[in-house]
């Protein structure tokens, strides 16, 4: 792996992700971390999305012009989006039962929009998908991360229903961490994903400053 | 020179325009049989819990009607026939529940007695409003075997307005909201027995009925 794609992985998934070093897609950050199974499903949604808008960005980069590329982009974005829906609908029913309503949301999210913008669109093919890839893996880590603190604290469990969601198979995940009837309900409700995500937002500050690198303002100037 | 760089960023914008919608076009074309399939494995699953199997030998979507309910909003009602006789009903009743409408769909048999209740579609809050699905508790079968005469009319609430059904812990409006809808749903039916038993009435076409 050359020092590239080490940086862009290194850059998706910690240094510059999406949700604790940007603060990008806040939406689904939210909505959608009441469990940490739907954050992992939501977030794999956004991956997909991220991953194949991006590479076809980078794969047309010389043919959109600087013109129209926000219109293109949204089109791009817009019909991953649209074609994640329509095969989710049609072969991952389960998981589209929970995530249907929030899927169409992704065109909303400005993470997407912005590493098109930022990466895509002035790099080749395949650096772009990693970054697509890698951004989106970053957001989903970021997502299941917040569900599952929401989750454990709220309710006492781990991955609640993933066998439901990803199929008998991922049974293994569901786990009881707390007896029943002992969680603090307010961590899955609204004002429980704001106090994970800035909690979690400092924790990953202290420890880029214990590593001993300079605190990263967000990167967000860049992006949004 | 200015007005043909306008037409090239045109033409760019057209052709993404059109690829997209092309593959779009193809992805629905491959999807549009699954997605039908599962829309209409959603309807048998709901509808084979609130009436069993046993008490029917038709297809349950082909025999449906539509009429208005007391809200003058249309639904659905499924019928269960056997041996060209009505054996039971099935329709949507709608709760306002803590947070917004609940759906649920209540299934009767002949003589209005309650073979099932499940709850379709909610909002409410996780970890306390949701014990009225049936995964998380049984507290939606206690419902089983009643009708509007049993108990009478005055106990079809929660414990907390004088009735006799439970409220769950730490929630009222939740299982108020479902056993208010399930009383309305009975008197719909008591007040509407002969049309929603009319095997001559017009099906109700058998698409799918989107939100």
């Amino acid at each position: 792996m050359t020092t590239q794609y080490r940086t862009i992985v290194r850059d998706g998934l910690w240094e510059n992700n999406g949700v604790f070093a940007m603060l990008l897609g806040m939406c689904p950050a939210m909505a959608m971390t009441g469990t940490a199974t739907n954050g992992l499903g939501m977030g794999l949604a956004t991956a997909a999305v991220m991953a194949a808008s991006s590479m076809l960005v980078g794969m047309f980069r010389n043919q959109i012009t600087q013109e129209v590329r926000i219109p293109v982009f949204i089109l791009v974005v817009a019909s991953m989006v649209t074609l994640v829906d329509l095969f989710m609908n049609a072969w991952m029913h389960e998981l589209y039962k929970v995530l249907g309503m929030f899927i169409p949301l992704i065109v909303s999210n400005c993470l997407p929009l912005a590493r098109l913008e930022a990466f895509a669109g002035k790099n080749p093919t395949l650096p772009s998908l990693m970054d697509g890839l890698f951004m989106g893996l970053g957001f989903t880590f970021a997502l299941t991360l917040i569900g599952a603190v929401r989750e454990i604290v709220g309710v006492g469990t781990l991955f609640a229903d993933a066998s439901l969601l990803f199929g008998p198979a991922f049974k293994f995940m569901e786990m009881r961490l707390l007896p029943a009837d002992t969680g603090i309900l307010m961590m899955i409700l609204p004002p429980g994903g704001f106090l994970v995500l800035g909690f979690l937002v400092v924790g990953k500050r202290m420890l880029d400053v214990r590593a001993g690198k300079a605190i990263q303002m967000g990167g967000a100037h860049s992006a949004a | 020179m200015k007005k043909q760089r306008t037409w090239s960023h045109g033409l760019i914008l057209g052709a993404f325009c059109l690829g997209f919608g092309i593959v779009l076009a193809a992805s629905d074309h491959i999807t549009v049989d699954d997605i039908a399939a599962r829309a209409l494995e959603d309807r048998l699953n709901s509808l084979g819990q609130v009436i069993p199997d046993s008490i029917h030998d038709n297809n349950l979507i082909e025999d449906a009607i539509t009429m208005m309910n007391e809200r003058n909003k249309e639904i659905t009602v499924y019928r269960a026939t056997r041996e060209g006789k009505v054996t039971g009903v099935a329709y949507e009743i709608f709760g306002v529940g803590y947070a917004g409408q609940m759906k649920l769909m209540l299934g009767l048999d002949a003589q209005g007695k309650i073979l099932g209740v499940r709850v379709l579609a909610h909002k409410e809050t996780a970890g306390l409003g949701d014990k009225m699905e049936v995964k998380k508790s049984n507290w939606i079968l206690r419902f089983d075997g009643l009708s509007l005469d049993n108990p009478l009319p005055e106990k079809w609430k929660v414990k907390k307005d004088g009735g006799q059904f439970d409220q769950f812990a730490g929630a009222t409006i939740t299982p108020r909201g479902v056993v208010d809808a399930i009383r309305k749903g009975l008197e719909l039916f008591a007040a509407h027995k002969e049309q929603m038993m009319d095997l001559s009435a017009p099906k109700a076409p058998m698409k799918e009925e989107h939100k």
